[in-house]
């Protein structure tokens, strides 16, 4: 699903590179923490899965592509296979749950009637049935990172990408956001995660694979947080 | 994307920045009324040359008592002189009619527009020269005219109205050229205020635009809305400009057009072509402004 040969980011005026030479590969269907210390490239990871960033030497194939010849205008269309999450969640503030969700759908032409459909289905499976009306303002920190969730999901993304999801979250709220995230991952969707929540990783016993300036230091299946920091 | 939703993010778009999108519609209607204006200007010129042109001669005259210019030196024109040069007028295909002026015509004219002046009371008929008014097909061909009489025994001079009048049309031509440029430097202005407010927009809505990539949205429907916004402006400020013309109009039909009788006004044709074309720079001019704007701030 993901495969990198010799990635290499260098950002524009950085003398030193962001991610160096780095080789891996994700599986259809897997689910993989990042972790390392705060610049350690776990970010710009992402941002190349999601073609937000160019790589500067090396391949990358993402769903089937290769993003270093994918045309610019394919862009849009190949990120419609790709959810995304942060840990700013990134709702619109102007737009009810419903429409935050909806939205997602109608930017890629959804018929109305399909959207009608499928945003209360979404909204039950991330738990929100009845907020569907509410604004983000009125809801807890973790209740919008699950409209994000419900938001990244409702296209049936190949791919999920979580950028510390639980960063801004408490304990309780952190394993539940945790319990959906492994759920949509058993609907057979790659899930690739970067976090710095020790506790999560520990439980949750998933691949883990840790960068440090740049570099892959540890590829560990069923790994653990594995480092204090 | 489904034109439903396109719309109602527009409309939000139009509200949420309504300061914005007051003050580029006032500046597009603004340079487009001045715009206008020049454009009206160019086709008053246009309708007085028409009037005019259509009102003036070629005038020929004859070698009288007082013809001093050395075609004269044989004395006043003889009968004989007089006959072949009508005759020979008559023939010339670009003149359209003439008329001859008799000393006595020459008289009673000189009188009237003299009159109560003491110069009446100094002259009497046989001093003015008889002349010959020829009207050409058109009025452009005097050269044709002059070559073939100026220099012949019996015509002391051959005048063309049109000289005086193209001094008259210089100037006309003048504030025509300079309405017009002042038109299109205030659209230039609009263009440019345009430019700055959908940049202004596209940074109040990074948000949005931010999630629309995140989710795939392409290029184009992510800088519709504001290439929308910008159109609908765009549109507004004309129909405030064509008002602004057709009000004009009005006003120059009932005010002015009654004590300026020398000539005929621009008609309400010349307004609706003025502000067809009006519309067409609006939305051209929009549609580059947002353009090269939204190619710049809005990148995938
Ligand atoms: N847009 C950018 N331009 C230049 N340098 C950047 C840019 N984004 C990140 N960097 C640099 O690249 C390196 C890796 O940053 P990155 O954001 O990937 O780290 P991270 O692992 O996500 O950190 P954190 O845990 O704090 O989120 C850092 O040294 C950072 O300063
Ligand atoms: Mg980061």
């Amino acid at each position: 699903m993901i495969r990198c040969e010799n990635v290499t980011k260098t950002y524009s005026k950085q003398d030193r590179p962001a991610l160096d030479s780095v080789t891996l590969e994700v599986a259809k269907g897997e689910f993989v923490f990042l972790v390392g210390q705060s610049g350690s490239g776990k970010s710009t990871f992402l941002r190349l899965i999601l073609r937000e960033e160019k790589v500067t030497s090396g391949r990358m194939y993402v769903a089937g592509k290769d993003l270093s010849t994918l045309s610019q205008w394919k862009v849009p269309e190949f990120r419609r296979g790709i959810g995304t999450v942060f840990q700013d969640y990134r709702l619109l503030p102007n737009k009810t749950v419903s429409e935050n969700v909806a939205f997602a759908m109608q930017i890629v032409g959804a018929a109305p009637k399909e959207i009608a459909r499928e945003v209360p289905e979404v909204l039950e499976l991330v738990g929100l049935d009845d907020y569907g009306h509410r604004m983000p303002a009125e809801l807890s920190g973790g209740e919008q990172q699950r409209v994000a969730i419900a938001r990244a999901f409702i296209n049936k993304p190949q791919i999920l990408i979580a950028d510390e999801p639980t960063g801004n979250l408490d304990p309780t709220m952190s394993v539940g956001i945790m319990k959906l995230l492994d759920r949509i991952n058993r609907t057979g969707t790659t899930v690739v995660m970067a976090t710095h929540d020790d506790k999560i990783v520990d439980q949750m016993r998933k691949r883990v694979i840790e960068l440090e300036n740049g570099l892959v230091v540890r590829d560990q299946v069923r790994g653990i947080y594995g480092y204090s920091g | 994307m489904r034109a439903g939703f396109v719309t109602k993010e527009v409309l939000n778009g139009l509200r949420r920045n309504i300061t914005l999108t007051i003050a580029v519609v006032i500046t597009v209607a603004i340079s487009l009324s001045l715009l206008g204006v020049g454009l009206l200007a160019n086709s008053q010129v246009r309708v007085m040359k028409d009037y005019w042109y259509d009102k003036i001669e070629v005038s020929i005259f004859l070698c009288g008592q007082l013809s001093d210019s050395p075609t004269c030196s044989g004395g006043p024109v003889t009968a004989e002189q007089r006959a072949q040069i009508e005759s020979d007028l008559k023939t010339l295909p670009i003149v359209a009619n003439v008329y001859y002026e008799s000393q006595t015509e020459a008289f009673t004219r000189f009188k009237e527009r003299f009159k109560g002046t003491a110069l009446v009371d100094n002259v009497t008929a046989d001093q003015l020269p008889e002349s010959y008014r020829v009207k050409l097909k058109d009025p452009k061909q005097f050269a044709i005219v002059q070559s073939a009489f100026s220099g012949r025994p019996g015509i002391d001079s051959v005048q063309d109205q049109r000289t005086i009048l193209d001094k008259f049309f210089k100037l006309l031509g003048v504030l025509r050229d300079g309405a017009l440029a002042i038109g299109l430097i205030s659209v230039l202005t609009a263009a440019l205020l345009i430019s700055n407010t959908l940049r202004i927009a596209a940074f109040n809505r990074r948000r949005e635009t931010g999630v629309m990539r995140l989710v795939g949205a392409s290029n184009f429907s992510i800088q519709l809305p504001f290439l929308l916004e910008g159109l609908i402006s765009a549109i507004i400020g004309w129909g405030i400009a064509t008002g602004i013309l057709s009000a004009l109009k009005s006003l120059v039909d009932a005010r002015v057009a009654p004590l300026l009788t020398f000539t005929n006004f621009f008609g309400w044709a010349d307004v609706w072509n003025a502000s067809l074309l009006l519309l067409l720079t609006g939305l051209v001019v929009s549609a580059i402004a947002s353009f090269l704007t939204l190619r710049k701030y809005l990148k995938v």
